[in-house]
C-alpha cells in the first residue's frame, strides 16, 4: 500500500539520530520528506557515541529536565525498537567518602524524576560485578541499557524509507535558497554523480547536530551551538555486564560501557568551534585508562582497540568552558522569531535516547507551519529492523 | 567531582610522517575504477579510517565511504588495504609497513561508488525467506551465571555484518549460489542456541552443495573476521553436526532427530 503523501515538501539536513527521527515522524504523518546527509548516515556524532540508552540517572541531580526526558523516552524506545537493547542495567558506584556524600542527592534526584534505583551494598555489588574495584562502598542499580547506536538509527531510517521518505546520503547542503525572508529550498552537492542541484522545500529542518551552527550560518541565523567533543576509548575484553558509572558529579572518564566483547571508557569534554577534524589527544586517552581503572582495576592493563572523538551537540551561551555545565536537553528553534527567517526550523541539543521526542518536537512545529493537523504516531509505531534499510536500497541512484 | 580534568587540546597533536595513500575511485557511470593519490600526515595512532576522513575534510569531499562507530562495533568501514580485508577504524597506519598504502572497496560484491559496496548480498544471505539469521538482543536470562563466556550469553551477537568474510572468501566470488561464511556462521549460531528457532530446518538449509559443503577450508574468513566469529570453524562444526546426524540415521540409532 503506497502511503498517501501530502503536497508539502520538507527537506531535513543531517542524517544522524535527529534527522532520522524527524523524517520517520514526518513520513508517519504522511508528509513528504527528503533527508540529506553529506556523508554516510550516522557518520557524525550519532554512531560514535558510547551506546547508552540512558535511564536519566546520570542527570538526576544536576539536569532533571533531561533526566525526566531520558526515563520517559527510554521506555518508549524499548517498546518501538524491541531487540535493539541489551537489558543489562547500569550501576552507579561509590568508591570513597566524597562519593557517599553524593548518594543521597542522587537517590532523591532519581526518585524525583521517577527513575527506579536500587542500592546494593558492597558484597552484593561485587557479586553483580566481580571486576569492580573492591573499594566499592555501595552501587546503585538503574535501568540503563546498552544500545547499538548505528543500528537503532538505521531502524528509524528503514521505517521512514518504507513510508515514503527520500533518503539521500553523500549529499551535502552547500547553500540555502532564499526569496526575501523565506527559505524556499536548498542547494545540494551530490557526491555520487558529482553535480550540484537545487531542491525546493516548504520547510527546511536543520538537524545537523553539532554542525547546526554551520547550517544556520547558511541562512544568516545564529544557532547557539557549543559543539563539545569527548574522547572515548574502546578496550579489548568485556570487563562488566552492567554499564558502570562513577557515582559523582559528571566528570572525565567516569563511565564504562560493555559492548559485545569490548568495553568502552568515556569520556572527556571540551568545546570547539568546528566539529570536523577533532583531535584524539593522547593525554585524554591516558586519562581514560587512569579513571576507568578506578572503577575496574583491570582496565589499566587492557589492550587498546580504538580511541576516537565525538562532538556533543550542546546548546548554550558563549561562556561555557568544558560543556559539562550545559544541559543535555534539546531545543527547537523556529527561525521566524526572532530571526525573521521563514521556512527554517532547527532541532538540536539532546541525546540519542531522546531522539524520538526531539523529532516529535520538530515535526509538530513543521506540521503547524504547514497547516497539517495529523497527530504524532511515533510513540506506538514499531520500527522495522535495521536490515530493512538495505533491503530497500536499489542501485543507489 | 573528579580531581582529574582533561585539558582542552589547543590544536592537532604534533604531526608525524607523511604517507602516500592510493585510493580506488568509482562513480556511477564510470567504465572502471581509477586510483587517486593523496598525501596525509599520520601520527602513531592514526588509523586508515582517520586518514580517509582526513582526506574528506581537507582534500576531496567527494570521496565516499561508510563509517559510523570508529571502534569496530558497527562494521561499516570495511575496505581492502594493500589487498587485505580490514576495518579501517582499527587498522593503524603505523602497522602497514613502508610504501604506498592502497585502499580499495571490498571484493565479491558490486561497488556502488568509491569505497561503498552493495551490502544487499550480505543481508540477503543472513535473511533467507522465513529464516532471519540476524539476531537481536534479548533480555538476559535471570539464571545466567556465566561471567565472561560470551558464547553462552544472550546479548548482541558477535557478527557485526561487516562483510569482510565475503570479500576474503575465494568461493563467494566464483559461486554466486554459495551461502557464504557470514550466513553459515549465523546458521551455526542458531543450531547452537536455537532460542525458539528450529535448528533442524536451518541444518537442512545449509546441507547443500552450495551450502556448508562448498567451502574449500581456506579459512580466509576467520582470518579477516574483526569480531572473532570464526565462520570457518562454524562451517566445520556444521559439517560435523550434519555427518553425525546422518550416521545416527544410517545406524538406526534412536528416533530420527532431524526434519526429514
Amino acid at each position: 500500500m503506497a502511503p498517501q503523501l501530502s503536497p508539502g515538501h520538507v527537506v531535513v539536513i543531517g542524517g544522524g539520530a535527529t534527522g532520522a527521527g524527524v523524517v520517520h515522524d514526518l513520513a508517519l504523518r504522511g508528509v513528504r520528506a527528503t533527508l540529506l546527509e553529506r556523508g554516510a548516515f550516522t557518520s557524525g556524532t550519532s554512531g560514535r557515541q558510547h551506546g547508552v540508552l540512558h535511564s536519566g540517572a546520570r542527570y538526576a541531580v544536576s539536569d532533571q529536565e533531561s533526566a525526566v526526558e531520558c526515563i520517559r523516552e527510554s521506555r518508549i524506545l524499548r517498546t518501538i525498537a524491541p531487540g535493539s537493547f541489551e537489558e543489562n542495567g547500569g550501576l552507579f558506584v561509590a568508591l570513597n567518602d566524597d562519593d557517599m556524600g553524593y548518594l543521597e542527592p542522587f537517590l532523591q534526584g532519581c526518585a524525583a524524576c521517577g527513575i527506579p534505583a536500587t542500592v546494593h551494598r558492597r558484597d552484593a555489588a561485587l557479586r553483580l560485578e566481580p571486576n569492580l574495584n573492591p573499594a566499592v562502598k555501595v552501587a546503585v542499580e538503574v535501568p540503563d541499557a546498552t544500545v547499538d547506536p548505528m543500528r537503532m538509527v538505521f531502524r528509524f531510517l528503514a521505517t521512514a524509507q518504507r513510508n515514503g521518505a527520500d533518503l539521500r546520503p553523500f549529499t551535502e547542503v552547500t547553500g540555502l535558497v532564499r526569496h526575501g525572508c523565506t527559505i524556499t529550498g536548498v542547494l545540494a552537492r551530490d557526491y555520487l554523480l558529482e553535480r550540484d542541484y537545487e531542491l525546493g522545500a516548504d520547510i527546511v529542518v536543520n538537524a545537523a547536530g553539532p554542525w547546526a551552527g554551520q547550517v544556520g550560518a547558511l541562512a544568516g541565523v545564529s544557532v547557539p551551538m557549543r559543539p563539545s567533543p569527548g574522547v572515548l576509548l574502546a578496550l579489548n575484553g568485556r570487563f562488566c555486564d552492567k554499564i558502570l558509572n562513577h557515582l559523582h558529579k559528571s566528570g572525565d572518564g567516569d563511565i564504562i560501557v560493555p559492548q559485545r566483547r569490548e568495553s568502552l571508557v568515556g569520556t572527556t569534554s571540551w568545546v570547539v568551534e568546528d566539529p570536523d577534524d577533532l583531535p584524539v589527544p593522547e593525554d585524554h586517552v591516558a586519562m581514560m585508562y587512569r579513571e576507568g581503572a578506578k572503577l575496574v582495576p583491570a582496565v589499566a592493563s587492557a589492550t587498546r582497540r580504538a580511541a576516537w572523538s565525538a562532538a556533543r551537540p550542546l546548546v548554550g551561551g558563549g561562556g561555557a568552558a568544558t560543556g559539562r555545565e550545559l544541559s543535555r536537553t534539546f531545543q527547537c528553534f523556529d527561525h521566524k522569531q526572532p530571526d525573521g527567517v521563514e521556512g527554517l526550523v532547527t532541532i538540536t541539543g539532546g541525546k540519542a535516547t531522546t531522539l524520538r521526542a526531539m523529532a516529535q518536537a520538530a515535526a509538530d512545529v513543521v506540521c503547524g507551519k504547514l497547516g497539517i493537523a495529523v497527530a504524532c504516531r511515533t510513540t506506538e509505531a514499531v520500527l522495522l529492523p535495521h536490515t530493512a534499510y538495505y533491503d530497500q536500497r536499489g542501485e543507489q541512484r | 567531582m573528579s580531581e582529574a580534568v582533561a585539558t582542552a587540546p589547543d590544536q592537532r597533536p604534533a604531526a608525524g610522517q607523511t604517507r602516500r595513500f592510493v585510493v580506488s575511485r568509482l562513480k556511477p557511470g564510470d567504465l572502471r575504477p581509477r586510483f587517486d593519490d593523496f598525501e596525509v600526515v599520520v601520527a602513531d595512532w592514526t588509523t586508515v579510517l582517520d586518514v580517509l576522513r582526513d582526506i574528506r575534510v581537507h582534500q576531496d569531499r567527494s570521496l565516499t565511504l561508510r563509517y559510523s562507530c570508529c571502534h569496530a562495533s558497527c562494521g561499516t568501514c570495511g575496505v581492502r588495504v594493500n589487498g587485505k580485508e580490514v576495518l579501517g577504524c582499527v587498522t593503524n597506519v603505523a602497522g602497514l609497513g613502508a610504501g604506498p598504502i592502497v585502499v580499495e572497496p571490498l571484493a565479491n560484491t558490486p561497488v556502488q561508488h568509491d569505497l561503498v559496496v552493495d551490502m544487499r548480498g550480505l543481508y540477503e544471505g543472513l535473511q533467507p525467506p522465513q529464516r532471519p539469521l540476524v539476531r537481536q538482543s534479548e533480555r538476559k536470562r535471570a539464571d545466567d551465571a556465566d561471567r565472561d563466556g560470551a558464547a553462552e550469553f544472550v546479548r548482541f551477537e558477535d557478527c557485526i555484518e561487516c562483510g569482510l568474510c565475503l570479500s576474503a572468501c575465494p568461493i563467494v566470488g566464483t559461486d554466486p549460489r554459495y551461502l557464504g561464511p557470514a550466513a553459515l556462521a549465523a546458521a551455526w549460531r542458531v543450531a547452537q542456541e536455537p532460542r525458539g528457532a528450529d535448528p533442524a530446518a536451518v541444518l537442512a538449509w545449509v546441507d547443500d552443495e552450495h551450502g556448508c559443503w562448498r567451502c574449500h577450508s581456506s579459512f580466509e574468513c576467520s582470518e579477516v573476521c574483526p569480531a572473532g566469529v570464526d565462520p570457518a570453524g562454524a562451517i566445520m562444526a556444521l559439517r560435523r553436526e550434519l555427518t553425525a546426524r546422518k550416521l545416527r540415521r544410517l545406524m538406526g540409532l534412536g528416533r530420527r532427530v532431524d526434519d526429514e
